[in-house]
């Protein structure tokens, strides 16, 4: 490899993970304004339920641990990136992939809950504000398993290219994003709602 | 039921209209068959897919957003010219010649494809075609994103037209207030068609600034610091950031409109605890810095324009960055000033009002330096500099009518009034029209290789002004004497009909300059072996995009320009410093892709499912783009490479 191949394969890497960390940033003005129309919704309850009597707090907890334990795997496999140790990368990417699958599928199950209940979007303004938020994180989440489970084809045929590294990069960063956007929302929906 | 199921809301009534609109989309459906017989006799669908569907070259994509925003601003001309009619002659027993369904139709769309597609086309057109040559740069960062946006915004485009001739458009207004614009008092598709259209085409200008943004950010010619790049580069940098911050506000806010049309949510409704005011608000948190995203490209047009044809170096190039830059933040903090009649308390609306004014001052400080710039300049009054000097007065008057509105009590008299319209038309039009025109003359050169008539461009310039003039200022009188604007029926006693009849004469010339434009570009065509440009450097420029061929190469540049002061080529032109021994590398180039055109084209029939509710193909066509781009993201081999001794071959064939 020519010292201008790898200059223009380095100045390639950065422009994209840049790139993707503002693309980043306008996702979180996205949820940013989901938030605000939360926050001016969330006492019109029109005569339904409020967060109080609908969320299960032991419940979310149990969420949020899958979350950010899928975090840590997804996390930790960039340092196995750069041991260039494929078979070990390919594997905290499956727990991962499992772990976010899992996340899903109790916010799915939360939700047929609530709607079986009677409590769906069409109730009240706050419903419709709770739900269209916690399901475009859940959407953001189901956009990014596909993701993974792409990536680990790439790695198992490709192996850790240069090309691939990059694209795991921007994968962990956007998974990373997810998990502080979690954060928020059990914050501000879950913990401020339920008391 | 099979029938709902296979094509959802879509009926053959959706075909029928009246004469008016029948004759609109004949002529439509005419237009497109005509374009296809042409390259089908021509032979021309093999190029037109590979030189330009294909393409990933952003000097295609800008003409091609050119392109759209030229036909877009046809109709949006056409349109107004029919406001105009029937204003003129529905008073008192007469009831004109439009129904009150097709008018409201008429200034919706007016008013969407003249910010959408019009402001929004032609801003990117010159993003795509001036900032890779002015920060001497080859492409810009993400060449497959730069394309996939421009067929979302072609998409857009596409569904705005289809609702021409299949249903309706949204009767709403451009700004689509609810609970207006909720299915229990629009239950049709025409505002489906209005969100979608922007949804789609917004989605498109969202990557975009993404791109454009990192473009400036990474991808400069060495040497060029932040304050040594061109003051269009500087606009355009503001304008990413305002694009990056603003259009996820219009995503969410019209991804919410249609949770509240398809899935019975209660986000912006009257009842069930909705509240319509935050659909306001959240509408112009994106529509206030949309301003400014059209406004501030055509500032940066007049910072390139006046220096070059005063010959002399901007005046107050420090100044002019900070009052971008304080532009760009203060655009954040007005929105309000949309709707002080909301009834805030009086402290918002003062804030807001204040506010307001306060972003007067760093537009004055441009105004100046562009007019001290011009003083004890060698200035050559070519069709720019007419441009620009209409722009100064024009927009100075606009800009005071605004100063004017954002004082709450008076707003609250003159609010939605036709004074209002003729604020923003004048801002509007004398400064992003002005100042495209302005741009569009003055870089003609450089893709086309030859100039443009100055005698029919002098023409079109005193038509635009003169009919501009005529069609807006009595619409400030209307205002003030209480017509409201929207206004498809009057009483004759008002006497408010002679002002409507001059404002119509007035878009009667602004037709004509539109006219003489075109005939303007096809008469250079036809004679351009009389204006060739076979320097590079028509106008004794001042920045980088003059020092290479026009229209420049692929690749732009054979080699990396390296840059030390603000007006990098006019230095270089000083110092007689330019290289006349190159020494050639290898360029990486990004190859051409079909993807982006059929992201657009996917794009475009989820659009049309989802607005007549086609279930199956909504999630057919949704399924296909999600693969689509994985398959061609997982693709690695996306660039070649042009080889030094090809590079040589090339470039000293063009200077011998």
């Amino acid at each position: 490899m020519t010292t201008d191949h790898l200059k223009h394969e380095t100045e390639n890497y950065n422009k994209t993970v840049f790139g993707f960390w503002v693309y980043l940033m306008t996702d979180c003005l996205l949820f940013g304004t989901l938030f605000v129309t939360y926050f001016v919704l969330q006492h019109s309850t029109f005569g339904g339920p409020s967060g109080k009597e609908i969320f299960s707090l032991p419940f979310i907890l149990t969420e949020t641990v899958v979350l950010l334990l899928s975090s840590f795997t997804c996390g930790i496999s960039g340092i196995s990136v750069n041991h260039h140790d494929k078979g070990r990368v390919i594997g905290l990417y499956l727990i991962t992939f499992l772990l976010g699958a899992t996340f899903v599928g109790m916010e799915l199950y939360e939700f047929t809950e609530l709607v079986k209940e009677g409590y769906s979007w069409k109730r009240s303004a706050f419903l419709s504000s709770y739900f269209t938020l916690v399901a475009t994180h859940g959407f953001h989440v189901s956009m990014g398993l596909i993701w993974i489970a792409v990536m680990i084809f790439q790695i198992y045929f490709k192996g850790l290219t240069w090309i691939v590294h990059k694209r795991l990069t921007c994968l962990r960063l956007f998974w990373h994003f997810l998990d502080v956007v979690w954060i928020f929302i059990f914050t501000f929906v879950y913990l401020m709602g339920a008391s | 039921m099979i029938q709902s199921d296979l094509f959802g809301k879509l009926t053959l009534s959706a075909f029928k209209h009246n004469a008016i609109e029948m004759g609109a989309s004949i002529s439509m459906v005419l237009m497109v068959i005509a374009a296809v017989t042409f390259l089908t006799y021509k032979k021309l669908w093999k190029w037109l897919f590979t030189e330009w569907l294909c393409s990933l070259d952003p000097k295609k994509i800008g003409v091609m957003y050119l392109f759209v925003a030229g036909l877009m601003l046809l109709k949006g001309l056409i349109d107004a010219a029919m406001l105009r009619a029937q204003q003129v002659l529905s008073v008192g027993d007469s009831y004109g010649y439009l129904s009150e369904g097709h008018f409201q139709q008429i200034f919706t769309a007016h008013g969407t494809l003249m910010i959408f597609f019009v402001g929004m086309g032609i801003i990117f057109t010159l993003f795509n075609l001036v900032v890779p040559l002015q920060i001497g740069a080859r492409d810009v960062a993400f060449p497959f994103l730069n394309a996939v946006s421009f067929w979302l915004f072609f998409a857009g485009f596409l569904l705005l037209n289809t609702s021409l001739m299949i249903g309706e458009f949204s009767e709403a207004g451009w700004v689509g207030y609810s609970p207006l614009t909720e299915s229990k008092y629009n239950p049709g598709v025409g505002v489906d068609y209005w969100i979608w259209s922007i949804q789609i085409a917004g989605i498109g200008s969202l990557l975009s600034g993404v791109n454009f943004f990192v473009t400036i950010i990474r991808m400069r010619c060495p040497g060029m610091t932040f304050m040594k790049m061109p003051i269009f580069v500087w606009t355009v940098l503001a304008t990413t950031v305002l694009i990056l911050f603003a259009f996820p506000i219009l995503t969410v806010t019209l991804g919410l409109l249609s949770f509240d049309r398809m899935f019975d949510t209660h986000f912006f409704t009257t009842g069930s605890g909705g509240n319509p005011m935050m659909y306001v608000n959240l509408f112009w948190a994106w529509g206030h810095p949309e301003v400014y995203i059209l406004i501030l490209p055509a500032f940066g047009i007049f910072s390139e324009v006046v220096p070059v044809f005063s010959q002399k170096k901007l005046f107050g190039y420090t100044s002019m960055v900070w009052a971008i830059a304080a532009i760009t933040v203060l655009s954040f903090i007005v929105w309000l000033h949309h709707f002080f009649t909301m009834g805030a308390s009086p402290n918002v609306n003062a804030f807001f009002g204040a506010m307001t004014m306060l972003i007067a001052i760093p537009t004055g400080v441009k105004i100046f330096n562009w007019l001290f710039t011009m003083l004890r300049g060698r200035i050559r009054l070519t069709t720019p500099m007419l441009w620009f000097l209409g722009f100064v007065g024009t927009f100075t008057i606009g800009g005071m009518s605004g100063v004017l509105l954002s004082i709450a009590p008076f707003d609250f008299q003159a609010h939605n009034s036709l004074f209002l319209v003729a604020h923003f038309h004048n801002v509007i039009i004398g400064g992003v029209v002005f100042g495209f025109f302005a741009g569009f003359t003055y870089w003609f050169p450089k893709f086309t290789g030859f100039k443009l008539n100055e005698t029919l461009g002098v023409y079109a310039f005193w038509c635009w002004l003169i009919g501009f003039c005529l069609a807006f200022f009595p619409l400030y009188i209307l205002g003030l004497m209480g017509a409201t604007r929207r206004l498809s029926h009057y009483d004759a006693g008002l006497g408010w009909q002679p002002y409507f009849i001059i404002a119509a004469v007035g878009v009667v010339v602004i037709f004509a300059g539109f006219g003489f434009q075109v005939l303007q570009i096809l008469y250079s065509i036809k004679d351009r072996k009389n204006n060739l440009d076979t320097s590079g450097d028509p106008w004794n420029g001042r920045t980088l995009e003059w020092s290479i061929a026009s229209p420049p190469p692929l690749y732009n540049f054979a080699i990396e320009p390296n840059v030390d002061s603000i007006d990098a080529f006019y230095e270089m032109k000083q110092k007689g410093d330019l290289n006349k021994h190159p020494h050639y590398e290898d360029i990486h180039m990004p190859k051409d892709s079909p993807v982006g055109f059929l992201v657009g084209a996917l794009m475009f029939t989820f659009g049309f499912a989802i607005i007549w509710q086609i279930i199956w193909l909504v999630l057919i066509s949704f399924i296909a783009t999600v693969a689509l781009v994985i398959k061609h993201l997982c693709y690695d081999d996306t660039e070649y490479t042009i080889t030094a001794s090809e590079l040589e071959k090339t470039e000293s064939k063009r200077n011998t």
